[in-house]
Parts: structure tokens; C-alpha cells; sequence
């Protein structure tokens, strides 16, 4: 008898550290960064961070202002997901509720290919193709651009939202369709009015991996937006993304230095970031299942 | 092939049915049917399960249309018209003829929103109008009193006889003429099903009613017509009372007495 209870408790205990696993390691990162970031704190001081100007290395004044990082990370998050969204969404729609099963079967698949394509070969495919289809369609000097960055994520992501939105829709209840039809309603007011509200919660969470796989998207912004640390609201401008300074600087930084710790200011940044799209996420699920 | 025996045809025909056969792919589920339902009366469906009573029903409002592969052969009149002519409006005649389901379904809505749905994708659009509508509907399901404080809350709260009632609330709520009901209390507890069958009663003077139902008592209790379906056949068709007390078929008998199904 006694055995069984300490075999039953050692069971819990390890499913329970198996639980809390991801927990300790999303401290642990939260903590080996904050560890490198804090001396930041007193030379060169925290407000350094609020300036407008990105210049890591300078014969002159070094300047660490993050401001023009965060705002090109917004921007190309901001398009892509409103290009994403949209598309990835109706696209799931399409497959669930209105393909023939052959087409199901045929879009599928290359959906999920789409998704399997490594960033960087994405990231040729910008350079290449995109940049000057962007360059040439706005009359501009460079194709190397917010928008084609955006354009870059939003394909990227929109793999992830048409998979799990997909998923939601068709797990809606036969009977909700039924019941809408039954009263008259056409397929598309059905399909518009019940069967997507009813998949809401998980055609939000959809998205919200979607917009996670921009933010932290790396190579193919990289390669693609022209890597100008500046603050601008235009979609045609270059722009550099926190991930991608992060990625482009911190090979060659020296160890220590203001420049070094200043990264991981950077990195702390993008991971409050997510953590409050994850937030707002989260809010809105709950709020839409309160009805 | 079975007529309408009624010696009294004071009733007059709502829906017509002559000579259906019906299948799911290769599959024949209905055979030769052909019935007269009456205007503004009950009328039950009984027989074991598989014996084609739901997809019966179910061709009254073309809903088997939704599934793929599906197909028909014979006629159905409602109110003189071929209600699977090309000619028809589906959405008029979803309209016209409302259906419940065996399974409560509301939407994932408020109470509110699941009335107001109907009205709202036929044109009504006017908030005082939905109102009006919404309260009269939850008035004629007896549910009013019931919910009237919390119409904007969800209608998955409600419990399982509530939301079924909701359900016969919202098919109301688009003024139809004919009521289909698919076992509407199979799933529901016996306080819960004596509700509905009142439901059922009051509705009778004003709507066609044709009610699926695996419960012999229930048919014999709610319905003034029964049509006896066996193997996809309709074996007997005529007024309750007789069809349970003065069977005119062996196999009906059987069945009423309890002696298969």
C-alpha cells in the first residue's frame, strides 16, 4: 500500500517538473539576460536607450538609442500581419468550408510546404524577386524596404494562420451550421455569421502565433529591409528590426562592451514585446468567451 | 405503397408527397413514399431507428441537400408547389418550413442574438422591431419569464430543456408554417420533455407540425396523425388513435404493442 502512494507521488512530482519546465527556462532567459543587460544601467544609463539614434560604432559619439529598432519592428510586424491575417483567414475559410475535398487535399499539403521553407531561402527569393517588384511597382531607388519585409513575413506567417485557423473552423459543431442553414440563411451568411465567430478564440490565437513568427523572425528581414536604423511610418523606407541588429551585430561586438550589453537591451525589448501581444492575446480570448 | 387513409378529409393537405425515393450516394434510404400531411395538425413519425423517419423529415426542408452525394426521385408539394423545382427559393423555403434539431443547438450568442438571427439575415433590421420579435418569439416558447433578465447573456448557459425550448424559440422567430421537429426531447429529462410536449400543444393550432419521435407515448400523447416508417418504407399512415389502437398492418401492430423496435 505504501509503495503504491510514494510511486504515485514520485509520478506527480515528475510530471510536475516536466510541467514547469518551460516556465524555468522562460525565467532562465529572462534572467541570463537581464544579468548581461544591467550594467547598462549605469554607464551609459537607461535613457540612453530612449534616443532616436542606433549608432553602435563611432570614431565620434557611440549612440544606443533602441527607438528607431522598435518602431521598424512595429512597422514591418504591423503590415505583415495586416496582410496576413486577412489572407490566412479567408484562406482557411476557403479550405474548410467551401473546397471540394480534392482541392482539400491539393492546397493542404502546400500550405504546410510553405511553411517548411527555411527563412533564408525565403530570404533569396526577397532579394531576388520582390525587391525589385516592390522597387519598380513604387518608382523607388531600393526595393529594400519595410514593405518588402513585410510582404517577406506576411507569407511566412501565413502557413501558421491558415493551419490552426483551418483547424478551429472545422471543429465548429455540425449543428451550429445546421441550425443556421435550417433558418434559411445561405452558406456564405452561415459561414460569415455563425461558423466563424463560433472559431474566434482559435482563429485569434492563430494570429497571434502568426504576428509571433514576424516579430521574431530574423533572416529574411534581414536580407530584406535595407537595414537602416531609422524612425519612419512609411512602408517604403528602409528599416532594421531589433532581431536583425541582434543578429547582424553581436558576432563581431566586443564582450562587455556598452554595445554588447546594449544588445541585450535590445533582446529584453523583444521579449516584452512578445510577452504582451501575448497578453493582449489572451484578453481578447477571454473577453470574447465572457459572452 | 401506402395512401392517406383519413375518413374525414376535413384537414386539408399541407404537404404532399407522392412516390419519393431517396439515397445517400448508392445507398436508397427511402422507398416510394408518398403521403398527405395535414394542414395546422401533429403529425408523428414512428419506427425503429435507420428506418429513414429523419431523412424523411429532413427532404421537407432540403436539408439533405447539404450532404454531397445525395439524391431523389418523386415529388413533394407544400402548399401546392414543388418544393424541389429549380425554380425554388431554398432560402424562402427554410424560411417557411422551421426545423429542430434532436440535439438543442444554439449559437454560441446571447440569448438575444440567437432570436434576432433568423429576422436579421431576412432583412430585419430595425432594433425595436427585433425587440418585439425577439419577445414574442421567447413568449409563444414559454421562455420568457425564464430569461427575460438576461437575453444578452449567453445562450449556452441556459439548461438543456431551456436551450430547446430557445431553439423552437429562434425557428418562431422567422414566422414559418410548418414546424419539422427531429426528436426534439430524446435528449432531454422527463420535466424538461412534458414542457416541450405542451410547447408542442399550444403550437398546434398554428403551425404544421411533423415530429420525429422514438417514444411511443410521446407520439401517442402530441400527435393527432402518425405515419409508421419501417426499412425505409412508410408502412401506415392515419389518425393517432387509430394507428395505436385499431392497427390496419400486422407490422404496425407489432411495433405499437412493443413486440420489436
Amino acid at each position: 500500500m505504501k509503495k503504491i502512494v510514494t510511486k504515485e507521488k514520485s509520478i506527480k512530482l515528475i510530471m510536475l517538473l516536466a510541467a514547469s519546465t518551460s516556465i524555468f527556462i522562460v525565467l532562465l532567459i529572462f534572467l541570463f539576460l537581464a544579468k548581461e543587460a544591467a550594467p547598462f544601467i549605469f554607464k551609459p544609463g537607461l535613457s540612453e536607450l530612449f534616443t532616436a539614434r542606433w549608432v553602435p560604432v563611432s570614431f565620434q559619439k557611440e549612440s544606443f538609442g533602441i527607438l528607431p529598432l522598435v518602431t521598424g519592428s512595429l512597422l514591418v510586424t504591423i503590415i505583415a500581419t495586416l496582410i496576413a491575417v486577412p489572407i490566412g483567414v479567408c484562406g482557411a475559410i476557403y479550405i474548410s468550408e467551401v473546397a471540394t475535398s480534392g482541392e482539400r487535399r491539393f492546397l493542404k499539403p502546400f500550405i504546410e510546404l510553405l511553411a517548411g521553407i527555411p527563412s533564408v531561402v525565403i530570404g533569396f527569393f526577397g532579394l531576388t524577386v520582390l525587391a525589385p517588384l516592390v522597387k519598380s511597382a513604387f518608382g523607388l531607388q531600393t526595393g529594400l524596404n519595410a514593405l518588402t519585409g513585410a510582404l517577406l513575413l506576411a507569407l511566412m506567417a501565413i502557413p501558421t494562420i491558415v493551419s490552426i485557423s483551418e483547424d478551429a473552423i472545422r471543429s465548429v459543431p455540425k449543428s451550429y451550421k445546421e441550425g443556421s442553414l435550417a433558418l434559411g440563411a445561405s452558406r456564405l451568411e452561415t459561414i460569415w455569421k455563425v461558423t466563424t465567430p463560433a472559431a474566434l478564440p482559435g482563429i485569434i490565437a492563430a494570429s497571434m502565433l502568426g504576428m509571433g513568427r514576424v516579430v521574431g523572425e530574423t533572416m529574411a528581414v534581414m536580407m530584406v529591409t535595407g537595414n537602416a536604423a531609422q524612425i519612419t511610418a512609411s512602408p517604403l523606407e528602409s528599416v532594421r528590426t531589433m532581431t536583425a541588429t541582434i543578429a547582424a551585430e553581436m558576432g563581431e561586438v566586443p564582450f562587455g562592451s556598452v554595445h554588447y550589453r546594449a544588445l541585450f537591451c535590445v533582446g529584453i525589448v523583444l521579449l516584452l514585446l512578445t510577452f504582451t501581444i501575448n497578453i493582449i492575446a489572451q484578453r481578447a480570448l477571454k473577453k470574447y468567451r465572457d459572452i | 405503397m401506402v395512401k392517406m387513409t383519413t375518413e374525414n378529409n376535413k384537414a386539408k393537405t399541407k404537404i404532399s408527397v407522392t412516390n419519393l425515393d431517396f439515397y445517400y450516394s448508392a445507398v436508397q434510404a427511402l422507398f416510394d413514399i408518398s403521403i398527405d400531411v395535414p394542414a395546422k395538425q401533429v403529425t408523428a413519425l414512428i419506427g425503429p431507428s435507420g428506418c429513414g423517419k429523419s431523412t424523411f423529415l429532413r427532404t421537407l426542408n432540403r436539408m439533405n441537400d447539404t450532404i454531397p452525394g445525395t439524391k431523389y426521385d418523386g415529388k413533394i408539394r407544400i402548399d401546392d408547389k414543388d418544393i424541389y423545382a429549380p425554380s425554388t427559393d431554398v432560402v424562402a423555403l427554410r424560411k417557411k418550413v422551421g426545423m429542430v434539431f434532436q440535439k438543442s443547438n444554439p449559437f454560441p450568442k446571447s440569448i438575444f442574438d440567437n432570436i434576432a438571427y433568423g429576422p436579421r439575415i431576412h432583412g430585419t433590421k430595425k432594433q425595436s422591431e427585433l425587440s418585439e420579435i425577439v419577445e414574442k418569439s421567447l413568449d409563444r416558447s414559454g421562455l420568457w419569464n425564464e430569461v427575460k433578465d438576461r437575453l444578452h447573456k449567453s445562450a449556452l448557459k441556459l439548461s438543456g430543456g431551456q436551450q430547446q425550448r430557445l431553439c423552437i424559440a429562434r425557428a418562431l422567430a422567422v414566422d414559418p408554417e410548418i414546424l419539422l421537429m427531429d426528436e426534439p426531447a430524446s435528449a432531454l429529462d422527463p420535466q424538461a420533455t412534458v414542457k416541450i410536449e405542451e410547447l408542442i400543444e399550444e403550437l398546434r393550432a398554428d403551425y404544421t407540425i411533423i415530429i420525429v419521435t422514438h417514444n411511443m407515448q410521446q407520439a401517442a400523447r402530441v400527435s393527432g396523425f402518425t405515419a409508421f416508417f419501417y426499412e425505409g418504407k412508410l408502412v401506415e399512415f392515419g389518425e393517432t388513435e387509430k394507428l395505436f389502437t385499431k392497427p390496419q398492418k400486422k407490422h404496425t401492430e407489432d411495433y405499437v404493442t412493443g413486440r420489436f423496435g
